[in-house]
């Protein structure tokens, strides 16, 4: 056996108040406990976790001299760490402190109970001591941590996180698949509650991002592969081929001028134009455009090249190749965004076939001063300028049976604003709104909320039923169920506040990043609430829409918390590694592979010379799955063997 | 030529007798021939939803194990109530163990047990899953080019959700066919509004009401004629709109067709002169506009 020879082990017992003492027999524990193998000492305290309680810990560690000990209390969850740090600080290496659940798994749920779970508790703890008695001293190792970060995503969330990492030192790549960085909040007129402009605000942040010198920004790319670690991961980039060799592009803009093809421009959720050379929009970063090989003439029929003939910096590169490159990162923060749920989704409102029922998106574009119509709201189908609008909200939200069942979060005041901004554009026009609820839980949004019912904005509690086209009017027909009345409006235009979805391209990411999403594509956090920035991944954080919905401070303050905890991983050297891991017994292992396949860390490789398994420890996450897949038993788990679990086992029997 | 064992249901061969027979003529033209079952009976008329009123379902139930004494996996119906009850039940009794273990005690005296496989399968299905509307296209040609119809589905064709033969928010079975028999589809916005279904026989005004409106929808969007396919909604918004015209000056009548009489005409084949007296209001001019382009 291994450690030392003879085991003195130390069993603490904690009342945690009345939690346990409540209901098992604490005079009874300790006699039992005393009297079991190996056990130099057993005793209780109210409270382990408090600073006596750990300081008896220390005390009896040093009277006994104890190499083990088992401390019977709460979940390991809990106070593990704790036990284990109070133990170091009196020299007993950490990894032969155990805890002995037995409030959870005992005291709680056997309330009515005492005396059997007096016996189960003593079973509980005369388990762990059997297990401890074998523990060996285990030693932390470390790992050099590459301080780069790769943010995907260049919306506002990806900008913040990027800026925030490079300013406090550090590089950061960007990398943006859209080829301007910027994201929907770019496409926004103004912005709620306090109605800044969405450009004035954004803009200068993404000409920061061009111009900083720790940051790389790599638009029109996308990331395809990644391999390794927190602190040591390598990622490959797709540079996408947009047809112009952007270091020769001074971003004069004279081939869009002169392109001869005019195709719906996606920035403009459809309703202007752009041309098959293009910017997304004229402040975009970085400012050199893209060719659309789906409409381009040249890629389509071979014909044109005016573009080419008109670039005087000779950037145009028909035959550009997409370029893969590779580079290191020491963490990854997830800032993938959202998009709307299709209109064409919902066949009660028209199923996207309607041109004046609209996204909120695209109303934004109507508003803005940069959009189609300059600002002016002019109607899709006629422009004419629409003299009645009604805003849908929870078009495809809290639908549980037919669509998404959760809350987009922002609909409530986006379209607030909207129906605000209509009316300050359109003097005697009138915005109507159908809510189920109004969510305006924010610093200063109830007020605005106030503000836009003051203005005459009308509010209906209630949901639409059917929307259609009649002659030129849109017919809405709803029920206000605050009066209990059914209701029809003839509007000039719809817009329909559509669900927040997580980017349609997140599966192919996920399977990139092996990190998860939940059953609507939003990607998962470590912990809603103890850690909502991370992931099941350690070095990989999100921010932003594609964890959930949210508005833009949230996304901004959950940015930098993400940046935060790159910048924290960053202040280290090196980064301590969990040694509770697996090795493999090399005279015991054939080589099968088995254990390779079960491990989801890709932890385990083929050693193609000696055919054995290869651990790679910082990987390896001490889930135990290769152990169950050795027919060998050549895996063996740190502190956690088969001949531990099977003496545990045996105290049962 | 194609047998398909047939469910008429009551009203196909009482009010509805030219839906029955515009549908065999068309379908033959088509090379499907329908063959009626032996013994049937009442379908259930509307499916109960009361929670204890299981035995209500065995009407339908009946009719699918008589499908199945006969050799049939498949049952076609005409009328929109059948093909809803029907296939309701069915489900019903497949996936509720604790219903299909007390409609099969009730049925311990029938010759065989249920297995719960008989598939119920609507004209629409039919015409757009087995013939396909790309041949239907092909073999009608120009067909009623000119002509614009109103398609009505009703309530029995799309509800509930999963049941029915098409998207129930956005169906487009019924424009489809329109349009491969080579007339235009009007993008009707009443196409799925209740006609006020049973309440025609307490409340005919109700019924009336709603017939002005789905009527009126109609003729504001250009149609020559509504098309229907369920033999209630066909007797609500043809036959009410005598009331509907009594009680507003200003109504005009329009014509409601079977999607089968359209059928016939748009394949060539004679609209009989018997099938003329089951309408209220005429058809004469609509049809001979059809016959025309046909």
């Amino acid at each position: 056996m291994k450690g030392s020879p003879i085991k003195k082990i130390g069993v603490l017992i904690c009342h945690c108040g009345k939690n346990i003492a409540g209901t098992l027999d604490i005079p009874e524990l300790i006699r039992g406990a005393a009297a079991l193998p190996d056990v130099a000492f057993a005793g209780d305290y109210k409270y382990m976790c408090s600073q006596p309680g750990q300081e008896l810990l220390k005390e009896k560690i040093k009277e006994f001299g104890l190499n083990s000990v088992v401390v019977a209390a709460c979940t390991p969850n809990l106070h593990e760490p704790t036990f284990r740090k109070a133990a170091a600080e009196a020299g007993l290496n950490p990894y032969c402190v155990e805890m002995a659940n037995i409030r959870e798994q005992c005291a709680w749920v056997h309330q009515n109970n005492g005396h059997s779970a007096t016996e189960k508790a003593l079973q509980i703890i005369a388990m762990m001591v059997k297990k401890v008695a074998q523990n060996s001293p285990l030693f932390e190792a470390s790992i050099p941590i590459v301080k780069r970060a790769l943010i995907i995503g260049g919306g506002i969330a990806g900008m913040q996180a990027a800026l925030d990492i490079a300013d406090a030192g550090y590089e950061a790549i960007l990398v943006e698949r859209e080829p301007s960085i910027g994201g929907h909040m770019a496409q926004l007129s103004e912005t709620f509650p306090t109605l800044d402009c969405a450009q004035c605000i954004l803009t200068p942040k993404m000409v920061s991002i061009g111009s900083h010198p720790r940051i790389r920004l790599l638009a029109y790319s996308e990331v395809r592969g990644l391999e390794g670690y927190v602190g040591n991961f390598k990622v490959k980039i797709e540079r996408k081929s947009s047809g112009v060799d952007w270091d020769k592009c001074t971003g004069c803009g004279i081939c869009m001028e002169k392109c001869p093809t005019k195709v719906p421009g996606e920035f403009d959720r459809g309703l202007g134009k752009r041309k098959a050379i293009y910017t997304p929009f004229p402040q975009a970063v970085p400012n050199k455009p893209v060719i659309d090989k789906a409409n381009c003439l040249y890629y389509k029929k071979g014909v044109c090249r005016i573009c080419e003939k008109n670039c005087e910096a000779r950037a145009i590169n028909f035959q550009q190749e997409p370029q893969i490159i590779e580079e290191d990162v020491g963490a990854i923060v997830v800032a993938t965004g959202y998009d709307l749920y299709s209109t064409e989704n919902l066949g009660e409102y028209g199923a996207g076939e309607i041109p004046d029922v609209i996204d909120s998106l695209a109303f934004e574009r109507l508003l803005s001063a940069s959009g189609p119509t300059s600002g002016e709201v002019r109607r899709p189908s006629d422009g004419k300028i629409p003299k009645s609008v009604v805003f849908i909200h929870c078009a495809g939200s809290r639908d549980p049976e037919k669509h998404k069942p959760y809350c987009s979060r922002i609909c409530c005041m986006y379209s607030t604003k909207q129906a605000l901004l209509y009316k300050h554009a359109v003097h005697g026009g009138q915005p109507y709104l159908f809510y189920i609820d109004i969510r305006s839980g924010g610093k200063n949004y109830e007020e605005f909320v106030e503000r836009a019912q003051s203005e005459g904005v009308i509010y209906t509690r209630g949901k639409v039923g059917r929307v259609y086209q009649e002659g030129d009017k849109v017919i809405v027909q709803g029920v206000d169920t605050l009066l209990g009345k059914p209701m029809k409006i003839e509007a000039d235009m719809v817009v329909l506040a559509m669900a927040m979805q997580p980017q349609l391209t997140t599966p192919e990411l996920r399977r990139i990043l092996k990190i998860t999403t939940d059953i609507h594509g939003f990607w998962t956090e470590a912990h809603p609430k103890m850690n909502p920035l991370g992931t099941t991944t350690r070095g990989i954080y999100l921010a932003g829409c594609g964890q959930a919905p949210r508005d833009i401070p949230d996304t901004v303050s959950q940015a930098s918390g993400a940046a935060g905890k790159v910048i924290g991983l960053f202040s280290q050297n090196e980064l301590p590694l969990d040694p509770m891991t697996v090795y493999v017994e090399e005279d015991l292992c054939a080589g099968c592979g088995l254990c390779v396949a079960a491990c989801s860390y890709e932890a385990r490789s083929l050693d193609p010379q000696k055919r054995i398994v290869l651990v790679n420890a910082a990987l390896c996450q001490g889930c135990g799955a290769c152990m169950i897949a050795c027919p060998n038993g050549a895996t063996i788990h740190k502190n956690f063997s088969r001949k531990q679990i099977l003496n545990m086992v045996d105290v049962l029997t | 030529m194609t047998k398909l064992l047939y469910y008429p249901g009551c009203t196909l061969k009482a009010d509805a007798q030219h839906f029955e027979e515009s549908a065999m003529c068309a379908l033959k033209e088509l090379g499907f021939e329908l063959q009626e079952l032996e013994r049937w009976n009442c379908c259930g008329t509307v499916f109960s939803l009361a929670t204890d009123n299981t035995m209500f379902h065995l009407a339908p139930l009946r009719n699918l194990l008589r499908t199945r004494e006969e050799g049939g996996d498949k049952l076609f119906t005409l009328c929109s109530m059948c093909y809803n009850t029907l296939k309701r039940a069915n489900k019903l009794f497949n996936e509720d163990p604790e219903k299909n273990d007390k409609v099969r005690k009730a049925m311990y005296e029938e010759a065989i047990a249920y297995d719960g496989k008989t598939q119920t399968l609507h004209l629409l299905s039919l015409l757009r899953d087995e013939v396909g509307f790309d041949t239907l296209k092909n073999k009608i040609g120009k067909g009623l080019n000119g002509i614009k119809l109103a398609p009505y589905y009703g309530c029995m064709l799309l509800r509930p959700d999963g049941l029915g033969v098409d998207n129930m928010e956005h169906p487009r079975v019924f424009e489809d066919l329109i349009r491969a028999m080579g007339a235009e589809a009007a993008d009707f916005p009443f196409r799925a509004e209740c006609c006020g279904s049973y309440q025609t026989a307490q409340q005919p005004e109700i019924v009336a009401e709603r017939t002005r409106l789905i009527i009126g929808s109609a003729r504001k969007c250009g149609a020559d004629a509504v098309a229907v396919s369920c033999p209630l909604c066909a007797f609500n918004l043809d036959q009410r709109q005598a009331i509907a015209a009594r009680l507003h000056s200003d109504f005009e009548l329009m014509p409601v067709l079977y999607i089968t009489e359209c059928l016939c005409l748009a394949l060539g084949i004679e609209f009989k002169e018997p099938w003329k007296a089951f309408h209220y209001a005429p058809v004469d001019a609509v049809i001979r506009k059809m016959e025309k382009k046909a």
